[in-house]
């Protein structure tokens, strides 16, 4: 909302010297947000010019150029040179004798445009003849301003050449813009800026609604408030003042000083008829429709609209009416207007009307939001109703309309005015006046309390008079018309803190008795970035949205469940639609575009949580929040929402450990991958197991799913299968691993007891067996272990043989195993039993055969 | 050895010989002072102390003098051998420490390679602000709340008095799950986590709740539809505003620098009333520079919206108002780290560029 200064100054008392920061700033403290600080910027010298002479001069380009003489009074070349002011202009609509505007050089134009004298086809212009636009005061760059038809004849007839055009036309006003939060609807006005203004400064506060209204009497136009379906039990339209004016000139010139003013606030001058509802609605708050009152035929009402109706409104689009919109209709109960929306085209005020019906009525908030919605269409109107618009200021908004008709369009008004409806009071709160001492922590007295709540417009019911004394001090405080938004007690605390400024409320540092710290799984979660990490990974966090067919190029078979996504209604993008069903859906994105940037070796990761889209889809359901829903509701509603665990995926391509002084690179490959998520398990303690696995995206020799020591699978790594690499453009030979985090989480938190340390001597002992190509060494490892016992306390295969000596389809594997007892040195017999009994388990389940 | 000789008279046994002895010693000398490496020194010590050496011979003579001759020419012969043993070790000692000295110096190598052979990796920097941030409150006694990211639309805006009429709750601001209908959005804020706990746990409740929400937003330099907040949440008895002003004045300091303080301007939120905006004293110029960068030359920087839980919201999460009151203040950590560490464009953030991370390390 844009508030000139001088409009402003018009309602309430700012200091003289009180700038448009100054002001800014006292409506911040009381909460209106400052979004900007216009005009102030426009320097002289801007004077007002006498045209002497006019010769139009074609120029090659096609364009004919004037080059003028004009009269500047004491002022530019005059002074220097002792002639006129000689100017090149490109406008066409005015000639010798005409009265201007000028900026000479050194002048200053809105946006700091610093205005010099210039060689310009083939003149030196000393200046400008300014546009209203050049100037700020409107949108008008047809031609240039001439000063009769902006200000009239009368007013024009004064000025002399030379005098200040920046006094004449107000144009170094500066225009103060704030942000107006939803619950002051009334701010959308003058009226409600002045007021808030008063409020923070104390200033004095003159309500331009406070005028003589003719009442409504029954003899105005007839007019009935029916609505068969109010939205949530509210009617439509609560109170509706017509008026109406015949006669009107509507090609009347609206005067300068209201084209100003609505140019500074935003507006664009239209028509007289357009722009007296625009200024009212600007300085009252009161959204005004004009109808052209020949085009009504009998009452006008307000109904739901019926299914198939269509109304073309005044932005010239049909729209297809719902039943929940309000409608405004003649006696032929043919639609006029989306009400409190946008009026209809067919009852719009034209060049030829000349009576007119002014509308300025109540329309029920919500009813006027959906309707808004539901047309997308944003209106100055729409926007007030919404926000709460004073219900009781109809009929001065309405009253004032009539008289700028009447006095600049040279109308008269029918002496009768309609008033009917009832509009809705805010409820009066009982409010207890410590509340604010207690809800704010800050002192404030009882006057206090209630002295603010009277300056905002409350009527204060004060039973227990000024004796009251602390305890139960209740009063009655009913909030004025403009102020729907006040509704319990901290409702009104917010406004006492708010006047006596939020600055002053003091810093105190809560103190909770008791905290647990950081939970088991927020460590645990830390624990695992932080590894990976380490281990040379890159944390990312990219989007959870992906693509319908994003599950097919990952290879996942039909009826694999991770196809089972959640959709969202209104995507980003129709290109991904879905929410991830694991992290490395969208993980493989960021591995992407850092390859596709020059990092050629790269590995990243992301802990995020995936959704497990819903077999059946229950709706969540939505009660009401007067008290809290009972504990079947909540459950449905906790129900409803789809599990969602925590996951980590990591992904990586080119070289693990790349070339250098040290030697040759060597590029990441599957058991990357699978020490990855190994490691994970070391970091949270755990002893985790590794087995080959096939499971998309994997290559299927070249995956292994990693478990708890009870099979409960942690995740998956490997090499990614060579056509999911090729489908998703990623480098050949990319591998990757995805872990479910919660498992990690609940497989650990028990604190692990310490195993003894004997400090017995180790003993050494390498054995290499062969088995067949396709039994896994993690099997081989199992066996041995087994086979060993408690004696055995490592075994690390050192080596992998494949060759003649052991024969096709064989491999031998090469292990150390290490041996010690916690009691006593092992002796050699000892030691070779206990080895023997891990090759004989070995060649009992693998098949092994000692070399 | 052979056996005592009484016929052989030792006076007349040349290697016994004062003057023979003294010319083996110089000769040993001279062959130690010669030998320019442990290897010539070993030839050396084999010669001149081996068993077939002068002076060995000479000792071994020894013993076939009488006994009143052993004694002088033990003494020479003892005298000589510790000599040559002497400069032996000596000479072993010296060239030892030149072998050592030159294979050091041929071990040398250029560690002036800046390219570790396996690079640290690095965590994303939202996520070491989140902690950090997560910390600072822990610290105060706070505990970290957490929930779902697809969340029911009641616990998202209806508990938090959104009306369903609230602009926000259109889909122009708020992804919605299919169906239409679904009762499902993605979370808008960390809000609905505040609701679960209030109606999880009795007061009192002091909690942050870090996370991923979602907004219909287009990603450009200072928007992403995906960003991260933290949101805290007060329930307890008696308190104030002046609380909520003193958790927000903690948190400033331990995030942005001592002394830093926040200024509560009055807005609207419907989950909060009194409703109040965060901005916080610019901890790069103070205010003093018209043309700071970081707080655009105001002195303050917006961080986000605060106020007292409106009483609709803790009657519909089950908390008594007229027995607990409470605050809650929501901040972007996607903002926090933009102000606090200069990143420029929201891209940088979102994008997963490696070089992003990179630049933090672990610990921020």
């Amino acid at each position: 909302m844009h508030a000139p200064v001088s409009w402003l100054r018009e309602l309430a008392d700012v200091p003289a010297d009180a700038t448009g920061a100054d002001i800014a700033a006292a409506l911040v403290k009381v909460g209106l947000e400052e979004e900007g600080l216009s005009g102030g910027d426009i320097s002289g010298p801007i004077v007002v010019g006498r045209v002497l002479t006019v010769e139009p001069e074609p120029q090659k380009n096609g364009k004919t150029v004037n080059w003028c003489t004009v009269d500047v009074g004491d002022h530019g070349q005059r002074v220097t040179e002792g002639k006129a002011q000689e100017i090149v202009c490109g406008a066409h609509n005015f000639s010798a004798g005409d009265l201007v505007v000028c900026v000479l050089p050194g002048g200053v134009l809105p946006g700091g445009f610093e205005i010099s004298a210039r060689k310009t086809y083939g003149h030196v212009s000393n200046g400008m003849i300014c546009s209203a636009r050049e100037l700020g005061l409107g949108d008008d760059h047809d031609g240039i301003i001439l000063l009769t038809e902006l200000l009239g004849a009368d007013a024009a007839a004064s000025l002399q050449p030379g005098d200040d055009a920046i006094a004449l036309l107000g144009l170094a006003d500066e225009v103060v813009e704030v942000n107006v939060t939803p619950d002051r609807g009334y701010c959308f006005s003058l009226r409600g800026i002045a007021r808030e203004y008063a409020l923070s400064t104390g200033a004095a506060y003159r309500d331009p609604a406070d005028l003589r209204v003719a009442e409504g009497d029954g003899t105005g136009y007839p007019v009935h408030l029916t609505d068969d379906a109010p939205v949530e039990g509210v009617v439509g339209c609560d109170r509706y003042v017509a008026r109406v004016v015949r006669g009107v000139d509507v090609g009347a010139a609206t005067p300068q000083w209201m084209r100003k003013r609505l140019t500074q606030v935003g507006m664009r001058p239209i028509s007289l008829a357009v722009d007296v509802t625009n200024y009212v609605m600007m300085l009252l708050g009161q959204p005004l429709h004009a109808f052209d009152l020949q085009t009504l035929s009998g009452a006008v009402g307000t109904r739901r609209a019926r299914v198939g109706e269509k109304l073309t409104t005044l932005d010239d689009v049909a729209r297809a009416l719902d039943p929940e919109d309000l409608l405004i209709v003649d006696g032929s109960d043919t639609p006029l207007a989306i009400a409190g929306v946008m009026g209809g085209e067919a009852s719009e005020v034209t060049s030829a009307t000349t009576d007119v019906l002014i509308e300025a009525a109540h329309f029920d908030p919500i009813s006027i939001a959906r309707s808004s919605r539901r047309h997308r269409l944003v209106t100055e109107a729409s926007k007030r109703f919404e926000r709460g618009v004073d219900p009781a200021v109809a009929a001065a908004a309405a009253q004032l309309a009539v008289d700028l008709l009447v006095e600049h369009g040279g109308g008269t008004a029918d002496p009768g005015a309609t008033d009917v409806g009832e509009p809705r009071t805010p409820a009066a709160i009982a409010f207890d006046t410590a509340l604010p001492t207690r809800y704010v922590g800050l002192d404030y007295p009882r006057e206090e309390v209630l002295s603010t709540l009277r300056a905002i417009g409350c009527v204060v019911q004060d039973d227990a008079g000024d004796a009251g004394d602390a305890g139960d001090d209740v009063v009655t405080v009913q909030p004025p018309s403009w102020r729907p938004d006040l509704a319990d007690g901290p409702d009104l605390v917010e406004e006492v803190a708010r006047v006596r400024g939020y600055d002053q409320i003091p810093s105190v540092l809560p103190q909770p008795k008791d905290g647990h710290g950081l939970t088991h799984g927020q460590r645990v979660r830390r624990v695992i970035a932080t590894t990976l990490a380490h281990q040379g990974l890159v944390e990312v966090l990219t989007y959870p949205f992906v693509a319908r067919d994003l599950f097919d190029r990952l290879g996942y078979a039909p009826d694999d469940s991770r196809r089972r996504a959640e959709a969202l209604v209104n995507p980003l993008s129709e290109e991904a639609p879905l929410m991830r069903t694991s992290v490395l859906d969208t993980l493989q994105d960021a591995l992407r575009r850092n390859v596709a940037r020059g990092h050629r070796d790269v590995a990243v990761y992301e802990v995020g949580l995936v959704t497990v889209g819903r077999e059946d889809a229950a709706v969540a359901p939505v009660p009401g929040i007067e008290v809290r829903p009972d504990d079947a509701t909540l459950d449905r509603i906790r129900e409803a929402v789809p599990a969602q665990p925590r996951h980590v995926a990591m992904a990586a391509a080119g070289d693990a450990s790349v070339a250098g002084p040290w030697g040759p690179a060597r590029p990441y490959d599957a058991s990357d991958a699978v020490a990855w998520v190994l490691t994970l398990g070391t970091a949270l303690g755990l002893d985790l197991e590794v087995q080959a696995a096939d499971r998309s995206p994997w290559h299927p020799g070249r995956c292994a799913s990693i478990s708890l020591p009870d099979g409960t699978v942690v995740g998956h790594a490997g090499e990614l299968h060579p056509k999911v690499t090729a489908a998703l453009d990623l480098p050949a030979r990319s591998v990757a691993a995805e872990v479910d985090v919660d498992v990690l989480i609940a497989a650990t938190g028990t604190p692990r007891q310490a195993d003894e340390l004997s400090t017995y001597p180790a003993a050494h002992t390498d054995v290499a067996l062969v088995v067949d190509e396709q039994v896994p060494a993690g099997r081989v490892e199992a066996a041995l272990r087994a086979g060993a016992g408690e004696g055995l306390e490592s075994v690390h295969l050192f080596d992998v043989y494949r060759g003649e000596q052991v024969g096709d389809g064989r491999k031998s594997l090469a292990y150390r195993l290490t041996f010690r007892a916690p009691d006593r040195t092992l002796t050699t017999d000892e030691v070779s039993a206990l080895r023997d009994a891990a090759v004989a388990a070995a060649a009992e389940q693998t098949g092994a055969v000692q070399r | 050895m052979s056996g005592p000789n009484t016929q052989y008279d030792p006076v007349e046994v040349a290697a016994l010989d004062p003057a023979a002895v003294e010319q083996a010693v110089t000769d040993a000398l001279a062959a130690i002072a010669a030998a320019d490496s442990l290897e010539a020194l070993k030839a050396a010590r084999l010669a001149h102390q081996g068993e077939k050496s002068p002076l060995a011979l000479a000792n071994r003579e020894i013993g076939a003098l009488p006994p009143s001759a052993k004694a002088e020419a033990g003494k020479r012969v003892g005298q000589a051998r510790g000599r040559v043993g002497q400069a032996l070790a000596g000479r072993q000692v010296e060239l030892e420490a030149e072998r050592d000295a030159r294979i050091l110096v041929e071990e040398t190598v250029d560690l002036t390679v800046r390219t570790p052979r396996r690079p640290l990796g690095a965590r994303h920097p939202i996520s070491l602000v989140s902690e950090r941030i997560e910390d600072i409150f822990v610290a105060m006694g706070w505990e970290i709340a957490e929930g779902p990211e697809v969340e029911s639309e009641w616990l998202n805006f209806d508990a938090l008095n959104l009306s369903p009429d609230h602009p926000a709750r259109g889909e122009a601001d708020t992804f919605f799950v299919a169906p239409a209908g679904s009762g499902l959005v993605l979370r808008t804020h960390t809000s609905p986590v505040q609701v679960r706990t209030m109606l999880d746990r009795e007061p009192p409740i002091y909690i942050l709740c870090p996370g991923k929400v979602f907004r219909t937003d287009d990603l450009d330099a200072t928007h992403t539809p995906v960003f991260h907040q933290f949101e805290g949440l007060v329930v307890d008895e008696g308190i104030t505003m002046a609380h909520l002003k003193g958790a927000l004045d903690a948190f400033v300091q331990r995030l942005f620098g001592d002394g830093i303080v926040t200024r509560l301007r009055p807005n609207y939120f419907p989950f909060t009333e009194p409703s109040a905006e965060i901005d916080c004293q610019c901890w790069v110029c103070g205010g003093a520079d018209a043309s700071c960068r970081t707080c655009g030359g105001t002195g303050w920087i917006e961080l986000g919206g605060c106020g007292m839980v409106n009483q609709r919201v803790l009657r519909a999460a089950g908390v008594d108002p007229q027995r607990y009151s409470g605050f809650a203040f929501g901040l972007g950590i996607e903002r926090s780290l933009m102000l606090r560490h200069g990143v420029g464009d929201m891209h940088d953030i979102v994008e997963g560029d490696v070089r992003f991370s990179r630049q933090f390390g672990m610990e921020i």
